[in-house]
């Protein structure tokens, strides 16, 4: 699309309800899904992208795969393990995307609770950023279950409620729940239906704190569950006490740095679908992360020590794997503070969006060391997965991505709806929703409720 | 009595309908730990005996209807290497050297906890303790999360992952359908030429492990592995040598696996009674200056 848009600069991009910048007639659906390209215009554009070549790629082994797992069975994909019966789609794909779509409950609640209203450019692409990796997470879940088709069992059939993963369960339905009413109304927008987007406005304070509780319980109980297997995790990554903490703490840094990464590859890849207020506010708005992602790291490092000096657990730490346990906290916490911390200091966004990457690199790896890598420790091997669960995982996650660059091209999350909101306006409650420059050329007069 | 996992049942279904917290965390925390039931029945695994014949492991094959096995039972090139239960067995001898003591073997099989980590771990309730002492499971309900395989501390649930429409748990349930309910011992117990193990009340057995060390203190180390070991398991076992050397965890936790969570899962419904008003709150006290709610459209328009 950007190669696209060098070549047609006068191309016009569906950037409100209507066409010609809102004076012609409304945008058809159709019309909406092409962004408001000819098909061929689409497809010219589609073909000049490199990275549709690589997912063609990548879905054309990987599909297959797919398929292959639910006709042949999860033996044939996985290979099977007795001992460490999680693998890459658990390990990486729920415990490792989880922590990082936390941005969702993050950039609602700094934008909706604490009224940091600056941060608005990045909250819907934070949500964005959350709906989709807790979506996703399922998915990845759905490859791993023996049975995915009872995954509603857990709801509707048969309690379990003294277990964690019940916990994890109900709270990842309800928040992706959340989740889809706070992203809706970008999509409220986009179709051009202003009374869901007005009534999910009125219950933003209520979803954002809806998402702070139930972001708090499920990243923690991703971290409990892991305490059901004392024995089998190494030490250094194993606190009965602590797991939680380390989990839902390092979740918070890894929320915001995916923000930071994925609005700077958008700035990147498709500046064109930003609107000034996004492209001006970035780097700022970087800083801001950065300084957050800092203080979520460097308390997920003390809590990380305090949980090595509570059970005493210093003397693992001459041994190889506490050199790996080193490396982990080096690299993905140390450095990626340093990084952060002295961009914060000097102004220096490259250095802030290289510590946000460290710091997503270091919550991954911190899951995969949790749940494959040091799992069985004692039996002394490291299990590698097979490539045909290799080939999935990767291939979900170009699903992913692919979905994700879908919406980030259609919806208003990096850009706001040019559409004047007169025609909302009359089923707006307050004069204070309608945009004070909208308000001005519609002849009013601005008058914000309470002032 | 309430045990604890009623209680943390209790305190998550308080915590889905938010009621009536305070009151259930007092009573169950003040009931303290579950002992196991008072007639749970268990097994006596004297290792000091075993010769290692597998009769056990062919026994269980019949018993369980299992598919046959890819060596036959009377194989003994198993056990060049350490086995564990899969799909196909749910029962294994192994065989450990012990450096200036004979070779011992071991039978691994569930040792059926009092408070098991597969029952508390699973979301879908697929697992009971029976009264009778065994640990059974409910193939109808299970999702295939195999929770319980990474909770479980013996690692003895096994999938059978190679069904791709209805891949389940494996493991002993001890004999409990056909043999256990009704009194008898499991087909392993009844078919030992050895009599390595002993089927009785589990009160009866703890008493006749200790008797056994007590009457013969050169023979035995001095630890009935299983009394106190996560909380009490049915199957329990005496041994000439460290336990380590033949597999067991020493250093196995004390407490049942649950407890590891109870912090957690005690924090619930704290959070769902507290964080609502305590962040309302600091978003009135961090709005308090700013406006209205609705403001921020209005400002966000302004910047367009």
């Amino acid at each position: 699309m950007k190669q696209y848009l060098k070549r047609n600069p006068n191309t016009q991009i569906v950037n409100s309800l209507r066409t010609d910048n809102d004076r012609g007639h409304r945008w058809t659906l159709m019309e909406k899904l092409l962004m408001g390209l000819t098909p061929q215009q689409y497809l010219a554009q589609a073909v000049s992208n490199p990275l549709n070549w690589l997912f063609a790629i990548v879905f054309a082994v990987g599909i297959p795969v797919i398929i292959g797992r639910f006709i042949f069975g999860l033996e044939w994909a996985t290979g099977g393990p007795q001992s460490n019966a999680w693998g890459l789609f658990l390990g990486f794909g729920l415990f490792g995307m989880v922590p990082l779509s936390s941005s969702g409950f993050q950039m609602g609640s700094a934008v909706e609770v604490f009224g940091r209203h600056d941060m608005e450019p990045l909250e819907r692409l934070g949500i964005l950023n959350g709906i989709l990796g807790y979506f996703f997470a399922v998915v990845f879940l759905m490859v791993d279950l023996g049975q995915p088709w009872r995954l509603p069992y857990p709801m509707v059939v048969s309690w379990g409620p003294a277990s964690v993963l019940f916990l994890v369960a109900w709270h990842v339905a309800t928040y992706l729940s959340v989740q889809a009413a706070e992203m809706s109304t970008s999509f409220f927008e986009w179709m051009g239906w202003p009374a869901g987007r007005t009534v999910i406005k009125k219950m933003a304070l209520g979803l954002a704190v809806a998402g702070i509780i139930l972001s708090t319980l499920h990243q923690g109980a991703l971290g409990a569950l892991s305490s059901y297997a004392p024995g089998k995790i190494h030490p250094l990554w194993y606190s009965a006490s602590f797991q939680w903490l380390y989990f839902f703490v390092s979740s918070l840094p890894g929320g915001l740095c995916m923000v930071i990464v994925v609005s700077t590859i958008v700035i990147k890849t498709m500046a064109w679908r930003c609107d000034d207020n996004f492209k001006l506010n970035l780097d700022k708005l970087h800083i801001s992360l950065a300084k957050g992602a800092s203080m979520g790291l460097i308390t997920y490092f003390v809590i990380r020590m305090i949980g090595v000096a509570h059970d005493n657990k210093w003397a693992y730490l001459a041994t190889g794997w506490g050199v790996w346990w080193m490396f982990e906290i080096g690299f993905g916490v140390i450095l990626s503070l340093f990084l952060l911390t002295t961009g914060v200091r000097k102004n220096n966004i490259t250095l802030i969006r290289m510590g946000a990457w460290t710091t997503i690199l270091g919550v991954i790896l911190n899951r995969l060391n949790v749940y494959l890598i040091t799992f069985n420790w004692k039996h002394g091997e490291i299990e590698i997965p097979p490539l045909r669960e290799f080939m999935i995982t990767i291939t979900i996650y170009c699903i992913y991505i692919a979905t994700y660059r879908f919406i980030l091209y259609r919806w208003p999350v990096l850009f706001r709806w040019k559409t004047q909101y007169s025609e909302y306006a009359v089923l707006e409650a307050t004069p204070a929703a309608i945009p004070a420059d909208v308000a001005a050329v519609a002849g009013l007069e601005a008058c914000p409720v309470g002032k | 009595m309430i045990d604890r996992r009623d209680f943390l049942k209790g305190c998550l279904a308080c915590s889905v309908t938010a009621a009536s917290v305070g009151v259930v965390g007092k009573n169950a925390f003040a009931a303290g730990s579950f002992e196991g039931y008072p007639d749970a029945m268990g097994v006596l695994v004297d290792l000091t005996r075993c010769v290692g014949c597998r009769s056990c492991e062919a026994a269980c094959n019949n018993e369980q209807k299992l598919p046959d096995p890819d060596l036959p039972f009377d194989d003994k090139s198993v056990f060049l290497e350490q086995r564990r239960t899969t799909p196909k067995a749910y029962t294994v001898v192994n065989k450990y050297e012990v450096a200036d003591k004979d070779t011992l073997f071991r039978k691994i099989q569930c040792n059926h906890c009092n408070e098991p980590a597969c029952l508390t771990s699973c979301f879908v309730n697929a697992y009971t303790k029976t009264k009778e002492g065994a640990v059974i499971y409910n193939s109808k309900v299970c999702v295939g999360c195999r929770n319980c395989m990474i909770a479980c501390p013996f690692n003895i649930p096994a999938y059978s992952y190679s069904s791709p429409t209805n891949p389940l748990i494996k493991k002993c349930i001890f004999c409990y359908d056909t043999r256990v309910k009704y009194g008898r011992p499991p087909a392993c117990v009844e078919i030992c030429p050895q009599q390595v193990m002993t089927f009785g009340r589990r009160s009866d057995l703890i008493e006749m492990g200790h008797e056994r060390i007590k009457n013969d203190p050169a023979k035995y180390v001095n630890k009935l592995y299983g009394e106190k070991e996560v909380g009490g398991t049915s199957w329990m076992y005496l041994s000439s040598v460290d336990l380590d050397k033949v597999g067991l965890d020493n250093h196995m936790q004390k407490e049942p696996i649950i407890s590891n969570v109870k912090d957690f899962l005690g924090m619930v419904p704290m959070v769902l009674s507290i964080w609502p008003a305590l962040f309302t709150g600091i978003h009135l006290l961090s709005t308090k200056n700013k406006g209205e709610h609705g403001d921020h459209d209005h400002k966000e328009g302004d910047q367009q």
